[in-house]
């Protein structure tokens, strides 16, 4: 499927939908983009931080509530279409419910396990408690609320054609949020036989019924890193901090890099640079899966 | 200040010195990285490092890290996970020091990095929380390191996102918050710490090139200052050689 099908079909108006679930790596900025493009409108934002992806769908106008602990260009600093968003309702106001990484791991367990709500120590005495209806203080302990996504997106590194996904590296919350999801759409680097995958069950992210669409996105994390394929483009990050500092600077930004871009492999045809590449290789040593 | 080395570097070392030998360190970001690097450098040669997206490691990375998710701090770590197995450490208490950074500290180390001005209609939007909160709240102490001004070392914080100290002595047991608090403020200009009951911050060291009385300008409370307040003590041959090794641009430490 291509990545406009699977937002056309799976990402409509009004969608909660979970995204950068590995922290900095491996962020489905191809997704994104193509959510842009559509002209989404009423999208929830749901994640831990959000190296700056966030930050360009706030921007865009496609978000009206965020449900996520760090909002903003991890190598740079702060997001300023979030700001705009937050302190000016420039496109438009948006609701924040603020979390901590711990906390927004926990909602999206809750949601996952079909928990009334996570108890735990983590938020007690910060104001945080306060300005998010989602947790409630009660008997010297917290509970928070279920964050239910109705659609995650991940971008890893092979799956087969069933959804049947390999990722390796640190996954953040991205096995909460999958779980937790409605549904889930793999982006993937490399689309491999099934062989490949089920050689290594254990890699395999997410049972497959949850996946709805697999989309062959090869660099459809960049700026961001994926283990073994690509290395994390800072100067592109420090160019969208620096462009994205005005509303009219963003606009630019929007056009050079989504809105007057058709589809990803025209996108990986500007922005790949031969630097970007993973050249040090480090191969694991396979496991023995035998049986008998 | 000296030419030999940048505010950050001396920032960076100064924090190397907070992590003790052997102990569970929750780096987090920028200069913290640098400061695990330099530790493990010299006098903390078996401390091990936790990352909250999903990593343990002993050994730094061997190339530059603009974040803890770039490639090189997952090749050759003690364990590549989920996030909540990472906290689950950080809730059983063991994590012995976790670094935060801060946008605004107050005189009870309470960092702010979500609103300035109001939540409601805020004058600025901060980043917020990541794990800021977690580890505040959770590990057994905490150290923040910021820019040393008035602006950002405030009598009391109108947001607290990541709580130190609340209100005084006291105020973490009474929340029922399990680790110990702050107990140390890294700034551009000097070293401020906390008593060992908690409460509120005091100088403890000025850096070379600063004056008690310039602190004292740039911070937005009256600032208890230490009767044997000293200097801190400036980075070493080897630390700076570690930290040129670790950022060799001087991408965290302003050398560009």
């Amino acid at each position: 499927m291509s990545m406009a099908e699977a937002v056309e079909r799976f990402v409509p108006d009004g969608t909660q939908v979970a995204m950068g679930t590995c922290l900095e790596p491996a962020i489905p900025f191809a997704a994104g983009h193509e959510i842009i493009r559509q002209g989404r409108r009423g999208l929830t934002l749901i994640g831990p931080i959000s190296d700056s992806l966030f930050d360009q769908l706030i921007g865009a106008g496609c978000a009206e509530r965020v449900c996520a602990a760090w909002v903003g260009n991890v190598s740079e600093g702060l997001g300023h279409c979030y700001r705009r968003a937050a302190e000016r309702g420039e496109p438009h106001p948006i609701e924040i419910r603020d979390h901590s990484n711990f906390s927004i791991s926990l909602a999206l367990w809750a949601a996952a396990w079909g928990a009334p709500y996570m108890p735990t120590r983590t938020l007690l005495g910060s104001d945080i408690l306060t300005t998010n209806p989602d947790l409630e203080l009660v008997d010297g302990s917290v509970r928070i609320r279920p964050v239910q996504p109705d659609v995650a997106v991940f971008h890893v590194q092979r799956s087969d054609p069933a959804g049947r996904a390999h990722a390796w590296g640190p996954l953040g919350i991205t096995e909460e949020a999958g779980l937790a999801a409605r549904r889930v759409i793999i982006s993937c680097e490399q689309l491999v036989q099934p062989e490949v995958i089920l050689s290594d069950p254990n890699r395999i992210l997410l049972p497959e019924t949850k996946v709805v669409a697999v989309v062959h996105e090869p660099g459809g994390a960049h700026p961001s890193p994926l283990q073994g394929f690509w290395r994390r483009d800072h100067a592109a990050y420090r160019d969208y901090a620096a462009r994205s500092r005005t509303a009219e600077g963003f606009s630019d930004w929007l056009e050079e890099w989504v809105l007057g871009v058709p589809d990803r492999a025209t996108y990986m045809a500007r922005a790949s640079r031969a630097e970007l590449a993973v050249r040090r290789h480090l191969l694991s040593v396979p496991v023995d899966y035998g049986d008998e | 200040m000296s030419e030999a080395y940048t505010a950050q570097e001396l920032m960076v070392t100064a924090a190397a010195r907070e992590i003790r030998d052997g102990e569970l360190v929750f780096v987090g970001m920028r200069l913290p990285i640098l400061a695990y690097g330099v530790a493990r450098s010299s006098h903390a040669p078996s401390a091990r490092a936790l990352f909250e997206l999903g990593l343990m490691r002993d050994v730094p990375a061997t190339a530059f890290l603009a974040t803890m998710g770039d490639p090189p701090n997952v090749a050759g770590a003690l364990w590549a996970t989920r996030m909540s197995n990472v906290m689950a450490l950080l809730a059983q208490g063991i994590v012995d020091l976790g670094f935060i950074g801060g946008a605004e500290v107050d005189r009870f180390g309470n960092l702010n990095t979500s609103y300035i001005g109001g939540a409601a209609r805020p004058a600025t939007k901060l980043p917020g929380s990541g794990g800021g909160a977690d580890i505040a709240i959770l590990s057994r102490r905490w150290v923040t390191l910021m820019s040393h001004e008035r602006r950002r070392l405030v009598d009391r914080v109108s947001y607290v996102t990541s709580p130190g100290h609340g209100d005084g002595p006291g105020w973490r047991a009474r929340m029922g918050l399990s680790g110990g608090g702050p107990t140390a403020i890294v700034t551009t200009m000097a070293v401020l710490r906390f008593p060992e009951e908690g409460g509120e911050a005091y100088l403890a060291s000025v850096h070379p090139g600063h004056t008690v009385d310039e602190v004292l300008a740039e911070t937005g409370w009256a600032l208890a200052v230490a009767p044997d307040v000293g200097v801190t003590p400036e980075p070493s041959p080897q630390e700076l050689a570690e930290i040129r090794r670790l950022d060799p641009q001087g991408f965290w430490t302003a050398r560009r």
